[in-house]
């Protein structure tokens, strides 16, 4: 490995808390003005939205929908009748794993 | 084990006292005084913890596989748990990876971390005046943002829960850490957990918090905008820039006259 572990290490807490601090340091403090709220407001269905993008991408970033996008869809059906997180996502384990052992 | 309440910080009630409830709703943009804070509160802190327990299983099998993946490519074993106790940022520390394991520079690494980091540059923007406190303190209280956090904390008028936020984020950390820690020392202990489905998790949680967040009936539009753009952007991308960009489409809100209420009669278009 060609790379320094500890400065990669450094670097990386460095910038990580540096851009983690960015926000709340600059617009803490005060009451923002109602349309930044509104656009917060709504920040968290379009992350949210592109998190389950980015987790049922495959992982070398091509977009294919692999088993884990029908156990993600088989936990997002229970979710819509009212079944529990852990309920959601342990059948989305199940799916998938059961998939992926019969394809 | 109780089944987490997906909805619980929308459900916390405002700490008693007068100034406790967030007052953004409504707020004289004219008089742009510091929003009065809630105190810790020691049982929604509990109940984030709670709350992540699901989350915590799946981040903790992720991290298992960090701690290994580091020490086969090369790290020492405490080097591999160092980067997760003082980075705690799981895509990042992956992308890392993938870029040293690669062959790749410094540089080239720090650059992949920041890029999928800058996700949290937005969550940081919308989480700062739920916080409270001078500068120094308001920076060490934003570390505690991850993506699940973020989402489970967040109020329907765009404040924040902060003892839901640490209590949740606690105990990722000290899942993250553990589970680093356990991959390390121990090899791969589980193999492949891709096999177990385990990555289906992240997701899923992901999916079930959009979905309770939808069901207010307010960012559907915004939601599927957000979808598109990550999906437009994966291919040529690293991790954190898709979601970063998905975050535009929320400049909607500009076009609104304030927060949405509860009875969906406000932010129409103006």
């Amino acid at each position: 490995m060609s790379v320094d572990v500890w400065a990669l290490i450094a670097l990386c807490a460095v910038t990580t808390v540096i851009i983690k601090s960015i926000g709340p340091v600059a617009f803490g403090g005060r009451a923002l003005p109602p349309r930044a709220g509104a656009v917060i407001a709504l920040l968290a269905p379009a992350v949210l939205a592109a998190l389950v993008v980015v987790g049922i991408a495959d992982h070398d970033g091509s977009i294919g929908l692999g088993e884990e996008a029908a156990g993600v869809a088989v936990g997002g059906a229970i979710a819509l009748r009212g079944g529990s997180v852990l309920v959601c996502v342990l059948a989305a384990a199940v799916v998938t794993a059961v998939l992926r052992l019969v394809l | 084990m109780p089944a987490p309440d997906p909805d619980a910080p929308r459900t916390v009630a405002p700490t008693a006292g007068p100034g406790a409830a967030h007052p953004a709703a409504g707020t004289d943009p004219d008089t742009a005084a510091p929003p009065p804070h809630e105190p810790l509160d020691r049982a929604v802190f509990l109940r984030g913890v709670r709350a992540g327990v699901p989350f915590s299983v799946a981040s903790g099998l992720v991290a298992l596989s960090f701690g290994t993946l580091a020490v086969d490519v090369g790290f020492p074993v405490l080097a591999a748990i160092a980067m997760s106790a003082v980075v705690f940022a799981g895509s990042a520390q992956f992308a890392t990876l993938t870029i040293v394991a690669g062959g790749g520079g410094l540089g080239a690494a720090v650059l992949a971390a920041v890029l999928v980091n800058s996700r949290f540059l937005p969550m940081g923007v919308a989480l700062a005046p739920s916080l409270p406190g001078g500068p120094v303190a308001r920076a060490l209280q934003g570390q505690a943002v991850i993506d699940a956090s973020w989402a489970m904390a967040s109020r329907p008028d765009g404040s924040f829960d902060r003892s839901f936020l640490f209590g949740f984020t606690a105990l990722q950390y000290a899942t993250w850490v553990a589970g680093t820690a356990l991959g390390a020392f121990g090899g791969n202990l589980l193999g492949d957990t891709d096999r177990f489905g385990f990555d289906a998790i992240f997701p899923t949680f992901f999916l079930v918090l959009l979905i309770t967040e939808l069901r207010e009936g307010r960012g559907r539009g915004v939601a599927a905008a957000g979808a598109l753009i990550a999906l437009a952007l994966i291919p040529f991308t690293p991790t954190g820039v898709p979601v970063l960009a998905a975050s535009a489409a929320a400049l909607v809100g500009l076009r609104r006259r304030g927060l949405p209420d509860p009875s969906g009669t406000q932010g129409d278009a103006s």
